[in-house]
């Protein structure tokens, strides 16, 4: 078996691994395996940050390369964690790093997070503002789909009503940003 | 010390409550990573606002109650012994990782002992919450209204797209952790756990043995854990962590009565061997003992022992640890020292029952 990587020499590590039941192998070179981080194993077997570090993609497109490639060089300009340390050590330096290396993420947290990319939790008090006010919004719009669907139309008359207030207090708010 | 004294150090006061369906929920836990947003992560190894997150915690929170969480006292890892950290590991107050930091790692630990906010671990803040069986609803209640009031005097780390931002990708989102602790000895016995925990592992939850490395789960006390913490709510996660649970008590609330069945006479002679043993062996490894341990809680459960308190599972469990067994010797053992000591200090403990 060819490495996947180079395609230029004969398979030597072979390495399986199953994500939320998702079984993936990967089979590479002596030399890519290195590379990729395979090969570093500590006392204490796998640590999580070369779990991590295994579980980014190596086969894309061109077009993905051309971008990875500029991420690779990215350096995050608050700590100094370049693209390359945070793939080695699978840990990012500090808040800004998740901007830096934006472009790279979606796929590392679909592959931890079983295919999601977005937080959908609890907000801070402090930042959340519209956001909290948003959250409600989708919230109640749900509720009223389910209501408008069961026929159930006395009960979804007053979260009409709420929705409506909410989204113009939303414009407004919006409105008064823009001045 | 006498060793009354000792077990009241090394069981944390909320322990002794009883939690619903504590014959096979031992415990409740909710973690929550939370960082800064003007310091980078512990990760970076940047000293100085590390510094800054400590010197933050201790004005603010040393010695300060929170509603029934009384005198947060703050524990500094560069004042601590090393046996002292090893017990705080063992009570899991603190993780080993935290122990490591010598400079700026520390812990703000509620005075039942039952919260605990560790501080420049993985992460700047994490809060750590139990709860005596299975109450991870209320846990998860109070950890987030402990979380606003840590809130309240700083600035989160807090992103619109990942939500609450950790140093590792694993945690980003909610940063939650809720997981379980279960006495599972029926279900092992009856080698059930071999099927049943590749088939939790496809639902996104974690199950591994507490105690013991590797898939032995000493003392049949494992963890069942979210492993997601990005694109569900912390609701969703509890939930669907506790559906997990409730279908893991009821198969083993069946595996049990199916083994009082199959072989009543059998499971009660395993158990009051362990029991034997347990009180007069003169040298016991910590395998043996965690097995025992096990077999009597589980003869607790069944009603088999009864002038044995429940507690003596997860109380010898931590009692028997290298770092208990030679904090209560007062001084260093060796692994032959240690079995010896430890099968005299479950003598004397299970002589403290016989009144």
């Amino acid at each position: 078996m060819m490495c996947q990587k180079c395609q230029e020499h004969e398979a030597a590590v072979h390495y399986k691994q199953v994500v939320n039941g998702e079984k993936q192998e990967t089979h590479l070179c002596e030399g890519c395996a290195q590379e990729e981080g395979y090969m570093n194993f500590s006392d204490n077997g796998l640590s999580i940050h070369q779990f991590l570090t295994s579980m980014f993609p190596f086969d894309q497109s061109i077009s993905q390369k051309q971008q990875v490639r500029r991420t690779e060089d990215a350096v995050c300009n608050k700590c100094g964690l370049s693209y390359q340390a945070f793939r080695r050590k699978g840990k990012f330096g500090c808040s800004n790093c998740y901007e830096t290396f934006h472009p790279y993420l979606d796929p590392i947290l679909k592959r931890v997070h079983s295919g999601n990319t977005t937080h959908v939790g609890k907000i801070p008090k402090k930042i959340g503002g519209n956001l909290h006010k948003q959250r409600e919004l989708d919230q109640l719009r749900k509720q009223l789909e389910q209501l408008v669907q069961n026929e159930n139309f006395e009960e979804a008359a007053p979260v009409r009503d709420q929705i409506n207030k909410l989204k113009q207090e939303l414009e407004e708010e919006r409105e008064g940003g823009d001045q | 010390m006498s060793l009354q004294d000792f077990i009241n150090e090394a069981i944390s006061p909320w322990m002794n409550t009883e939690g619903s369906d504590s014959d096979i929920v031992l415990s409740s836990r909710i973690r929550l990573a939370r960082n800064f947003d003007y310091a980078a992560f512990p990760t970076s190894g940047e000293q100085e606002s590390l510094i800054k997150v400590l010197e933050h915690m201790e004005k603010e929170y040393s010695n300060q109650s929170y509603n029934q969480f009384k005198q947060f006292h703050l524990v500094k890892m560069a004042e601590l012994e090393p046996v002292q950290k090893r017990v705080l590991v063992e009570k899991h107050l603190i993780s080993p990782h935290l122990a490591e930091n010598n400079h700026t790692g520390a812990a703000l630990i509620s005075e039942n002992e039952q919260a605990s906010i560790m501080i420049n671990e993985e992460d700047h803040l994490r809060l750590q919450l139990y709860y005596p069986g299975f109450e991870l609803t209320k846990a998860l209640e109070t950890a987030s209204q402990i979380d606003d009031w840590l809130e309240e005097r700083t600035q989160y780390a807090f992103d619109e797209q990942r939500g609450y931002l950790t140093s590792c990708p694993t945690n980003v989102g909610t940063g939650l952790r809720a997981s379980v602790m279960m006495h599972l000895p029926a279900l092992t016995m009856t080698n059930k756990m071999n099927q049943i925990v590749p088939e939790i592992n496809k639902l996104g939850l974690v199950v591994r043995g507490i105690y013991g490395e590797g898939s032995e789960a000493l003392g049949q006390l494992f963890q069942v854990s979210n492993q997601i913490t990005l694109g569900k709510s912390e609701e969703e996660i509890v939930e669907d962590l506790k559906s997990v649970v409730q279908q893991l008590i009821e198969s083993e609330r069946r595996a049990r009565e199916w083994l009082l069945q199959q072989s009543g006479i059998q499971l009660e002679d395993r158990i009051f061997r362990s029991y034997g043993v347990l009180a007069h062996s003169r040298i016991i490894e910590s395998k043996e003992a965690s097995k025992c341990l096990s077999d009597v809680r589980l003869g607790i459960d069944l009603g088999y022992i009864k002038n044995v308190s429940k507690n003596i599972l997860n109380e010898l469990m931590v009692l028997t640890q290298p770092g208990f067994l030679q904090h209560y010797a007062q001084k260093a053992l060796n692994p032959k020292e240690r079995d010896a000591f430890r099968a005299h200090l479950i003598r004397e403990r299970l002589q403290l029952e016989q009144y």
